[in-house]
């Protein structure tokens, strides 16, 4: 199972090719804000840029938050999303420990599937998709 | 397509009213250039100086703004404090993708705070806040502080201007997102007259996308065109700055006030310098993937043991022709360090270092004396430069506050103006020949960018004036268009006519009053036509005589070749910008 790393941030030129991306190509929206990645400046642009990613965490604390199932663990990190089960209560965004949930103003949470189609996008390379580690089950079993 | 019509923000810092104008005519006028000139003839005054409270200041963006790959800039519009007529300049940073997701075409600023204002405007918002406290910070640390002031990082664009536009000199530029800038013709200074210090535009919105596969295939094509092209590796690589080594072997390299054209000590300043000695990383304005915007550091000692500090400052061609070649400072740190300075005060690159090139000369001919000058200004002397950048922006006496109002102001009162380097305003760095001079001399902005005059000296050995002038009105025009929609001009290889109509159709554009160029042509009367209501004259325009001096690789400039196509071109701008009237220059009211 693969997932998204903003792996060479340091590369970032900020031109926010992938944010669009996932917008148009993922969430069928022309937007920089709801996607599944988000760049923004660390302070002014003299300091380089950090991307706002799904760290594909296991268990996710944004689908342990949701009451209705709209988001849903993966088998081995990071979470499903269902948009029609969705009631909007914002609870994923407040439970991501790195703000990568983004609600717009009705409440819609924009959440990255790990699904890799803003990779191309980004012309320094500075995104990758790589294979998650098979989970360790609580005991070690596998 | 969002919408067929316009949406405006009109914000009157008078009354502190704002409100939102639907305009019709994205069929007639596309936006940017054309709705920017199209809201001058219906907001602006003809009849009012530049600095009259009701005079609009105006930020435009275009249809595919957001859309496309390279729809990355704003224009700005307004009367220019530098010749008191209607002028635009471009900028990209995050400004136009802001204004984008902000929902809005154009932000129009009117009237004048009564004190000193920072402006933010987003969707959902709209506020003034009294900043009163920033005179007189420099545009560096003025970023800081709104940053601070108006949270939303990485989808905001943040434009303020220094203390050069607070104290209205008139080529005093509008800092954005720190790197990029509406540099020429004084837009900091009109922003200053409305005692605006900055404007925050908050990207806060999202737009449904047009149905089918039609939009998403053609993005994939554009921007794999706009990431493999050769063309495009030119910016990426070492940017605009590999100009200077070419332009050098080609003796049109300006240098040391244009007394040369080339110097064995350009290499100092090259591309290929700056690459290997300062290049710290590329930035990108948002939507490009380009990345053309070269962060250069310098590192300076502050104290004895080993205490340094370092700065990023962004470079370009512009920047070192003007601060180095011009100044004759050849060391690639002491032009960021002049820079540097330059940035923090916001003026207008080019014009502060072909200003200071002219008050050397000057002071070395006699014309002025240390008097005037305060400072021994000397070629190639860094530390002097960079103090005599803050008595421009910041004036002790007549000669800095007129040299701040414009080069040739200052050589009409001291004398000087035959080495005075301006051409409509302190030149562009293109010593190429007749064709360029003429363009930049005469030309709507006063800018290189005009048309590329400079390209066509450059491949034409030939005097034909027709053809020059058929060039110029022609390539004008397709720029125009490009100014339209407000695409980076680096991409004009790849978005020519049919790509963009192909463009405006998959995004639901596809009903325009005319194809693009015949946009482009009705664009480029309107806004001649409003130049010369504001008393432009380009058959009184002059070529300095410092031009009618130098020699390029096609040998001494002909000055007959010139003088005809001088003529020619103010003939063509007077017969484009004839009032006739238009049906679509003057709907509604
Ligand atoms: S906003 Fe939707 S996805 Fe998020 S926790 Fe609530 S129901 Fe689940
Ligand atoms: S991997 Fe897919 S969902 Fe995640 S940010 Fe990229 S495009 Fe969006
Ligand atoms: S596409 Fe790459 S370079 Fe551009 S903003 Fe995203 S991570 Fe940065």
């Amino acid at each position: 199972m693969k997932a998204l790393r903003a792996a060479r941030m340091e590369r970032c030129i900020g031109c926010h090719s992938c944010s669009l991306a996932c917008a148009r190509l993922v969430h069928k929206v022309l937007s920089w804000n709801k996607a599944g990645i988000r760049i923004s400046s660390s302070g002014g642009l003299s300091t380089g840029f950090e991307a706002r990613v799904c760290l594909s965490c296991h268990p996710a604390p944004c689908a342990e938050a949701c009451p209705t199932g709209s988001l849903t663990q993966r088998r081995d990190g990071g979470v499903l999303q269902k948009k029609n089960l969705c009631i909007r209560c914002g609870e994923c965004a407040k439970a991501c420990p790195v703000d990568a949930i983004f609600l717009d103003h009705e409440v819609n949470p924009y959440v990255c599937l790990n699904c890799g189609q803003c990779v191309p996008f980004c012309p320094h390379d500075c995104l990758e998709m790589v294979e998650l580690p098979k989970r360790e089950a609580e005991g070690g079993a596998r | 397509m969002i919408r067929d019509y316009f949406r405006i923000m009109m914000v009157n810092l008078t009354t502190g009213k704002t409100t939102i104008v639907e305009l019709p005519g994205r069929g007639d006028y596309l936006g940017g250039a054309g709705l920017a000139a199209h809201l001058f003839d219906k907001y602006g005054h003809v009849d009012r100086d530049w600095d009259d409270p009701e005079q609009p200041l105006i930020f435009a963006i275009g249809p595919l703004t957001g859309y496309f790959p390279l729809m990355s800039k704003t224009c700005c519009a307004f009367r220019s404090p530098y010749h008191n007529q209607y002028t635009e300049s471009y900028a990209g940073g995050k400004s136009a993708l802001s204004l984008r997701f902000a929902d809005l075409d154009a932000l129009v600023v009117t009237g004048r705070a009564k004190r000193l204002t920072a402006l933010c405007v987003g969707s959902r918002r709209v506020e003034t806040r009294d900043v009163e406290y920033l005179r007189g910070f420099d545009a560096i640390h003025t970023g800081r502080v709104l940053r601070k002031m108006f949270p939303g990082s990485g989808r905001r664009s943040i434009l303020r201007i220094g203390p050069a536009g607070e104290n209205l000199s008139s080529y005093a530029c509008i800092n954005v997102d720190t790197f990029r800038h509406f540099g020429r013709m004084g837009g900091g200074t009109a922003m200053g007259a409305k005692n605006l210090k900055g404007i925050c535009i908050l990207g806060d919105r999202g737009f449904g996308l047009p149905e089918g596969k039609e939009y998403p295939k053609l993005y994939k094509e554009i921007f794999k065109q706009l990431t493999t092209t050769e063309m495009m590796a030119k910016y990426h690589g070492l940017g605009t700055a590999v100009n200077i080594n070419p332009l050098n072997e080609l003796k049109s390299l300006p240098w040391k006030n244009l007394q040369q054209t080339s110097s064995p000590e350009a290499d100092g300043i090259s591309g290929e310098t700056f690459a290997d000695d300062t290049l710290l990383r590329n930035a990108a304005c948002a939507g490009c993937p380009v990345g053309c915007i070269h962060v250069g550091f310098v590192r300076e000692q502050f104290q004895t043991n080993n205490q340094y500090l370092y700065r990023q400052v962004g470079y370009d061609y512009e920047p070192i022709f003007s601060c180095g070649g011009m100044l004759e400072v050849t060391d690639a740190s002491d032009v960021l360090r002049i820079l540097d300075v330059i940035e923090k005060e916001g003026l207008d690159c080019m014009s502060a270092g072909v200003a200071l090139a002219w008050a050397t000369e000057a002071l070395e001919k006699g014309v002025v004396s240390t008097e005037e000058t305060v400072l021994d200004l000397k070629w190639g002397d860094a530390e002097t430069y960079m103090k005599a950048v803050e008595l421009i922006s910041r004036p002790p006496n007549e000669f800095y506050a007129l040299i701040a109002k414009g080069t040739m102001r200052c050589a009409e009162r001291y004398g000087g103006q035959d080495f005075a380097c301006v051409l409509g305003q302190e030149m562009a760095g293109y010593a190429t020949g007749e064709v360029f001079f003429v363009s930049e001399g005469l030309g709507f902005r006063h800018s290189h960018l005009d048309s590329g005059g400079y390209a066509y000296d450059q491949k034409h050995e030939d005097k034909d004036v027709k053809r020059a002038l058929d060039f110029l009105v022609q390539d004008g025009r397709e720029r125009i268009v490009l100014n339209c929609m407000v695409g980076c001009l680096f991409s004009r290889g790849v978005y020519k006519d049919d790509l963009l109509a192909e463009a405006m159709a998959s995004v639901g554009y596809g009903e325009l009053h005319g194809s693009v160029a015949e946009i482009g042509a009705r664009v480029q009367k309107l806004r001649w036509r409003l130049r010369l209501r504001m008393g432009y004259r380009p058959d009184k325009v002059r070529i300095p005589k410092r031009y009618t001096e130098i020699t390029t690789w096609k040998g001494p400039l002909d000055t007959d070749y010139m003088e005809a196509l001088r003529a020619g071109y103010a003939a063509r701008i007077l017969e484009m910008g004839a009032p006739v009237d238009e049906p679509g220059d003057k709907e509604d009211d």
